[in-house]
């Protein structure tokens, strides 16, 4: 069950949108942003929200690759291996964050806290290697401010964006 | 040198409100709202030559032509924000400098064409840019640039924004549409053409993010001084050149259209990085064939760089020295494609794959004699597929094939990739 105040949230946001289905990535990244992942309940409730059968939902939770269907872990690092970071060192980057966060890409931390996932061109090319956590572009991540960037994740800390 | 586009505050911010409003900025649509028609927006458009700067390079004024004006109900036009062409990061960097402008060329491209709701669709990623509109927007509207009657002129714009979620495909216009109605973005079939039947069946134009941020410039200072910023006397307007790759200055630069590509990366990207040599660069984007040391003289704009056998598509110039091996990197383009493929079609979905799993092998050492063939016809085949990712995706094993076809024979022949692992 999702809290009252954001139920009402989306009422109104699905209720302001032109039709009902043009609101459904928002109510998708709330739900999402609630859960954590898009979860067999959330897609039910983002159904009921958007006057959608769950099958119309799933068409689109599983089209984007920032909507995920399946559990993560509480923060998620999106490694970009599209052309400019791939020529600037973006395969040995991510060889390096499996191996400081002994995980294989595409999988959890044995603690949950990271999840690992390569990622499409993230627009931050001029700066690459990029990754990209929660909702901030980190660029020109060299393997030392990697592990610096997962210990501060590690501890909540606020991370620099930019060398 | 001029620049319109890029204009940042003192201290590299993001530009405010008031000063753009300082430095003439809504003057233009003061100067249309105030004595022009819409009829007259539209050809000063129109005689500026300004060409789509998403990728296609289409004419915009004969785009907005194209919308019908006596069908019933409203016409929209949707701002392409979706900028996921790899090595292509422009439109973010102009957002997070100057959002207003936008803003402002949105605002005249909709009294153009009778729009009375605009959306911005933006990439997942790109929430900076997205915060940023947000705030341009509510400030546009406290000073009366948006909302209803505009300056006393009847004339009323509402501008939402919508943000994506991530995928490739929806930078396809009939995709982009389809998304953005909260349907799975599969394009749709041409014609209709989203100008006649687009959002919601009503007629639509889609224009991307630095197109439109150039039609202020074009009302204020008229087509003919707009269309003189151009390096040659063909090409039209300045460009947004996004850098990557192995260059000294990975950076934006706004620079004339029609700039030869040896002065960009000589001049502003300050030539290569120390111990590096130019062997080839993508001149516009991840679907742009391969330019080489020979095209380092071709002018940076539509119809030059076409004639050399690429496209200017987005202007994202991405830059491989001599230890980049191209048969490595179409790989990684292609595995790109195969990725965003939407699944809609056979030749994209199935095709895709195949290709990826053929430079593979060629990679690994593990090519045959015909596999060259084999990659000449998918080249040709794509071609049938429903929309343009997969065409785009044959562009840089097209330019394998014609410029690298020694180094992808060395491959097969060694049995191993010449540039080690």
């Amino acid at each position: 069950m999702i809290p009252e105040q954001l139920a009402y949230d989306l009422q109104q946001r699905v209720k302001d949108a032109v039709t009902h289905r043009e609101a459904a990535i928002d109510v998708l990244k709330e739900l999402q942003r609630h859960y954590g992942w898009l979860t067999d309940e959330a897609l039910a409730e983002a159904a009921q929200l958007l006057g959608l059968s769950t099958l119309q939902v799933e068409e689109l939770a599983t089209f984007y690759e920032m909507i995920y269907r399946r559990p993560v872990g509480r923060t998620v690092i999106h490694a970009c291996d599209s052309i400019s970071c791939w020529s600037m060192g973006g395969e040995p980057l991510l060889r390096h964050l499996e191996k400081i966060l002994e995980v294989e890409t595409g999988s959890t931390t044995a603690d949950n806290a990271i999840t690992l996932l390569p990622c499409s061109c993230l627009g931050n090319c001029g700066d690459a290697p990029a990754l990209m956590i929660g909702e901030h572009l980190y660029g020109r991540v060299t393997p030392e401010r990697a592990v610096a960037i997962i210990e501060q994740l590690r501890l909540g800390m606020p991370t620099k964006t930019t060398s | 040198m001029t620049q319109i586009l890029l204009r940042q505050d003192h201290t590299g911010q993001c530009l405010s409100f008031g000063q753009y409003c300082d430095a003439g900025g809504f003057e233009a649509l003061r100067t249309a709202l105030g004595g022009m028609s819409p009829n007259d927006v539209q050809q000063a458009v129109i005689d500026s030559g300004l060409r789509g700067r998403g990728g296609a390079g289409f004419p915009t004024g004969k785009k907005w032509s194209f919308v019908p004006r006596n069908l019933p109900g409203p016409r929209y036009l949707i701002c392409n924000c979706d900028e996921m062409e790899p090595g292509t990061y422009k439109d973010r960097v102009l957002l997070e400098q100057n959002p207003h402008i936008l803003i402002e060329g949105m605002a005249l491209t909709c009294y153009a064409l009778g729009v009375e709701h605009a959306f911005i669709f933006v990439r997942r990623g790109y929430e900076q840019a997205a915060a940023n509109l947000r705030t341009a927007i509510g400030a546009a509207k406290q000073a009366g640039f948006l909302g209803s009657d505009i300056l006393g002129s009847g004339f009323s714009l509402q501008l939402d924004i919508h943000q994506s979620a991530g995928r490739y495909i929806c930078g396809e216009e009939t995709a982009l549409i389809n998304a953005l109605e909260g349907i799975r973005a599969n394009p749709r079939v041409k014609p209709p053409f989203p100008a006649v039947k687009g959002l919601w069946g009503q007629p639509t134009v889609v224009n991307n993010v630095e197109t439109l941020a150039n039609i202020p410039a074009i009302i204020a200072h008229g087509p003919t001084w707009w269309k003189g910023l151009a390096a040659t006397p063909e090409a039209a307007g300045t460009k947004l050149f996004c850098i990557s790759g192995h260059v000294r200055n990975t950076e934006c630069f706004e620079l004339p259209l029609g700039t030869p590509l040896g002065k960009i990366i000589d001049g502003p990207c300050g030539g290569m990085r120390p111990g590096s040599t130019f062997k080839a660069c993508i001149p516009g984007g991840a679907s742009t064939p391969y330019f080489t040391r020979e095209h380092w003289g071709v002018a940076m704009d539509f119809d030059p760089v076409a004639k050399a056998g690429s496209r200017l598509g987005t202007g994202g110039i991405i830059v491989f020295d001599q230890n980049t091996c191209m048969v490595a990197a179409t790989l990684n383009l292609t595995r790109f494609y195969a990725r965003e493929s939407c699944g809609w079609c056979t030749p994209c979905r199935e095709g895709l794959p195949f290709l990826v799993h053929t430079l593979e092998k060629i990679e690994q050492g593990l090519g045959t004699e015909s596999d060259p063939d084999i990659l000449r016809e998918h080249v040709h085949a794509l071609n049938y597929a429903f929309c343009a990712l997969a065409p785009g995706a044959m562009g840089p094993v097209e330019g394998l094939l014609r410029l690298f076809e020694d180094e992808l024979r060395e491959h097969i022949t060694k049995g191993r990739c010449p540039f080690g692992d």
